[in-house]
């Protein structure tokens, strides 16, 4: 555990100009990179979605920004909704950027212990954004078969009308799972091996637990799909029949390939949304975080079960009845770590001096909308039911309770709560809280009512409903366009978010080292660290939550502080 | 960086030995019965993986974490395969049928039938 | 260039040890969710074994016997760079790359035949199968290749000589792999 190296940063130069934000190999620059590109796929998504949107809503309307909406460039508007959502937002926003900028500033380190692998993940990143946005451009169009990308939609072009979009698609999903893989050894092995001197496994903020997890399993997970990806390639491309059931090939085996990865990477981005949530309860309730080592041990828990349910996605595939018994138990089984962790969540604020900033709010609403999104899924979860709900707009209503909560909540969380240490000065507090209402309040007004349309029957994928007399009632069409106008209330409210955030970054307030009173490492440096982060590495003494301790003057009790 | 001497056995004598299994291995299916092919050439794949895992790549020499590592990820490999080989593995299901298959079994009964 | 974290081992596995170990980790469900479909297949499939008849097992066994020295030299590279030795580990790691290049080469030599008796990637999904297992794993090989060429050079000037044994391990797992696609390709008919 002896530091054998000088902690002095000489051989260690930081470049200058513009080369130091497009070259570095500083983690806070690389964090700051998936971050920014992420923020810019978020609104790309964005658009995407009040484009469809005001499609269902006004059928047939010339839409601003977008112009008539032909039904391909509905499919592909959606398809490419789903993807750049959770693959090019949340798992970049969620895992890379935040990964990258806080791993080593929590576990006491100068960077990662791969700087240029790091470089190179993310222009792999980066490679891949481009060719997804670039298929948008090519003959044919962008992909439009579904951010599943089932068979045979999916692989044969004379389907899904898409000769390049769909090769492209999955080039690039490919080359962004090459970029995690890159991304997640380095988070793993860093934390691994690169802790600050007297940290012990039980000394590590949750947070960072959550995101080494998170890597480990997107990274055991994601293998099948990569080579399905090779062979769903080979299908489109060279014309062999992997998923072809004419010609001796299985269709299924792609969506149990898609989703053996598929729901633990509901898990992946799941879990570092709750360490987030996590470290923001604790200081803004200054209370130690209720049961650490449970929680802890309860994630490892979910993470194994997450490799067993995901069969439950393909009830109506023609499964084996008998296996889809097998994974409705599972799948139930699966709420009860999460549920673990939820709950000591909410232990944690009882008895807390709770302080409502806007990062809290946004950590509190994580927790309240996420259960909502758990509950619905109890009964997708089970066989019976989701025969019944399986592609409806149920399904949607619900997997959005979860991401939305995920993704978009536990980033604002993220960003809100780190804003002061990423760029050394204060948000808005007002102006955060009004982006905060302007946000939540729509959101469930989007989604209630597609709840409500789910369970009278209307199927996802339908380009205008005015063909089906049974959904085309104007009683169905009022919620549709209910639920568009909340989304527009809802996206309106984002520009109050990106003046906030530009404006703050410019001529917000200065901030201090620790301006949250706060215990994790990354407060005991300059706002924002230096390249090299300390011109002391810390040493650790104490874990991580050590709030209110009784006997001692300050509420809190940072853990660099010899006792 | 690394502290620690990872101890080299004779590797010559177990590459010797690896050869020797190769040789089996590919003899086996000479003999011509359906378990003896299976046990040489799989059995034998797996005595040889173990060989090289363990004298060539030193996994009992790095610390324990290594081996459940791959051990997991072997063990969530055998999942996949017990969760997907029961739909794979059937030509005709529940509302479904692989056409190519259901014809390749036709043909092969048709022939049974006619003595072949 | 190298920072802090780098030389830091909290858990005693050098860091770049550890790295090495958690690629092939990520590697082996590639190929496992890869070789378990092509398995299932197989298994049901009793004509593929009419098929697999034409495939040459005296060049897959031939291939085998390359690929099993070309880890002996490794890992006799390995021992070398342990004891310092850097322009004997470099020797090794040239061996180890001959070897590499001599299963490319006879792999091209192969499937040009096979090629050419109308067993193309798309004429059968066990051809389909064939090629990208083995494709996927001639893709390793080469890129083993590369990359040992880089460690071999650096080797010989006696730096980074921890490098051997990684570049090693990578190489061991690409056999390991291999010998298991023998059996699966090849052996059984």
């Amino acid at each position: 555990m002896a530091e054998s190296a000088p902690a002095t940063h000489d051989d260690h130069h930081e470049p200058s100009g513009l080369i130091k934000y497009i070259w570095s190999t500083d983690h806070k620059i690389i964090g700051m990179q998936y971050l920014f590109t992420g923020m810019f796929m978020a609104l790309v998504g964005g658009f995407f979605a009040y484009a469809f949107r005001m499609q269902l809503a006004f059928p047939g309307v010339d839409i601003p920004g977008w112009g008539t909406m032909t039904p391909p460039d509905y499919n592909a508007l959606v398809t490419n909704h789903g993807t750049i959502m959770i693959f090019w937002v949340a798992m970049p926003v969620l895992i890379a950027a935040f990964g990258n900028f806080l791993i080593p500033l929590m576990i006491g380190c100068d960077d990662m212990v791969f700087p240029r692998l790091n470089r190179l993940s993310y222009q792999v990143f980066l490679l891949s954004t481009i060719i997804l946005l670039a298929s948008f451009f090519v003959p044919g169009g962008a992909f439009g078969g579904a951010w599943t990308a089932y068979p045979p939609l999916s692989a044969q072009s004379t389907y899904n009308l898409t000769p390049w979009g769909a090769p492209l698609w999955l080039l690039a999903v490919a080359l962004e799972f090459a970029a995690f893989l890159m991304g997640g050894i380095n988070f793993i092995t860093t934390t691994m091996n690169s802790r600050a001197p007297g940290m012990k496994m039980h000394d590590i903020p949750l947070v960072v637990w959550m995101i080494v997890l998170a890597s480990i399993i997107f990274m055991l997970s994601v293998g099948p799909l990569f080579a399905g990806a090779i062979m769903l390639f080979f299908d489109q491309v060279l014309g062999t029949g992997f998923f072809d059931p004419n010609r001796g090939g299985d269709p299924v085996l792609w969506q149990h390939m898609f989703w053996f990865f598929g729901h633990p990477e509901v898990y992946v981005v799941l879990l570092p949304a709750m360490g987030i949530v996590a470290e923001i309860i604790t200081v803004f309730a200054r209370k130690k975080f209720f049961a650490y080592t449970p929680v802890l041990y309860t994630t490892f828990a979910a993470g194994v079960a997450s490799f067993t349910v995901w069969a439950h996605h393909q009830f109506i595939a023609g499964i084996d009845p008998r296996m889809a018994h097998i994974f409705t138990v599972t799948t139930l089984l699966i709420s009860v770590p999460i549920a673990v962790i939820v709950f000591c969540s909410i232990a944690t604020l009882y008895g807390g001096s709770i302080r409502f900033k806007t990062p809290m709010l946004w950590a509190l609403s994580f927790i309240f909308e996420f259960l909502l999104g758990g509950v619905t899924g109890i009964y997708l979860g089970a066989a019976g039911a989701d025969v019944y709900f399986h592609d409806s707009y149920f399904v949607l209503a619900h997997f959005h309770y979860t991401f939305f909560p995920i993704a978009i909540i536990g980033t604002f969380a993220a960003i809100t709560y780190w804003f002061p240490k990423m760029f050394g000065r204060h948000m808005n507090e007002t102006l955060g809280k009004i982006h905060f209402v302007g946000t939540i309040i729509p959101f469930n007004l989007i989604f209630i009512p597609l709840f409500i349309l789910g369970l009278a029957g209307q199927h996802r994928r339908i380009y205008s409903f005015s063909l089906f007399p049974d959904l085309a009632k104007p009683e169905f069409q009022d919620l549709r366009v209910f639920a568009t106008v909340s989304l527009l209330v809802m996206l309106a409210f984002q520009f109050v978010f990106l003046f906030n955030f530009f404006s703050s970054m410019i001529k917000g307030r200065k901030a201090e080292k620790n301006p949250y009173d706060a215990n994790t490492l990354e407060w005991t440096t300059e706002s924002p660290p230096p390249h090299g982060n300390w011109s002391e590495l810390p040493s650790v003494y104490r874990g991580p939550y050590e709030y209110s301790v009784p006997g001692r003057a300050d509420d809190f009790w940072p853990q660099n502080e010899p006792s | 960086m690394s502290e620690e001497h990872t101890h080299h056995p004779n590797y010559v004598k177990i590459w010797a030995i690896l050869v020797f299994l190769l040789v089996i291995s590919v003899t086996g299916p000479m003999i011509g019965i359906k378990w003896v092919t299976l046990f040489t050439a799989f059995g034998i794949a797996i005595v040889k993986a173990y060989l090289v895992v363990v004298n060539f790549m030193h996994i009992g020499a790095t610390r324990r974490f290594v081996p459940y590592l791959v051990a997991t990820c072997l063990l969530f490999m055998l999942l996949f395969f017990a969760g997907v080989a029961p739909d794979v593995m059937k030509a005709t299901g529940k509302n479904w049928s692989k056409p190519a298959w259901v014809e390749a079994q036709a043909q092969a009964g048709a022939e049974g039938g006619h003595g072949h | 260039m190298r920072p802090v974290a780098n030389t830091r081992s909290a858990t005693g596995i050098p860091t770049a040890r550890l790295a090495v170990w958690w690629l092939i980790a990520s590697e082996i469900v590639i190929f496992g969710g890869l070789l378990a479909s092509y398995i299932m297949h197989r298994l049901a499939h009793d004509a593929w074994s009419q098929q697999a008849a034409y495939t040459n097992t005296w060049i897959g066994a031939f291939n085998t016997l390359v690929l099993l020295s070309s880890s002996l030299s490794a890992v006799l590279g390995h021992k070398a760079a342990d004891e310092g030795n850097g322009q004997k580990a470099a020797k090794m790691l040239y061996f180890t790359m001959l070897g590499g290049v001599t299963f490319l080469v006879v792999k091209a030599f192969e499937w040009t035949s096979e090629i050419q008796h109308g067993f193309t990637i798309t004429s059968n999904t066990f051809w389909s199968f064939y090629y990208s297992a083995a494709g996927l794993h001639a893709m390793h090989v080469l890129a083993g290749v590369i990359v040992m060429g880089i460690v071999a050079a650096t080797a010989k000037k006696n730096e980074e000589l921890h490098r051997v044994e990684l570049i090693g391990l990578y190489w061991h797992f690409v056999d390991v792999v291999w010998i298991f696609l023998f059996p699966l390709l090849y052996i059984a008919k």
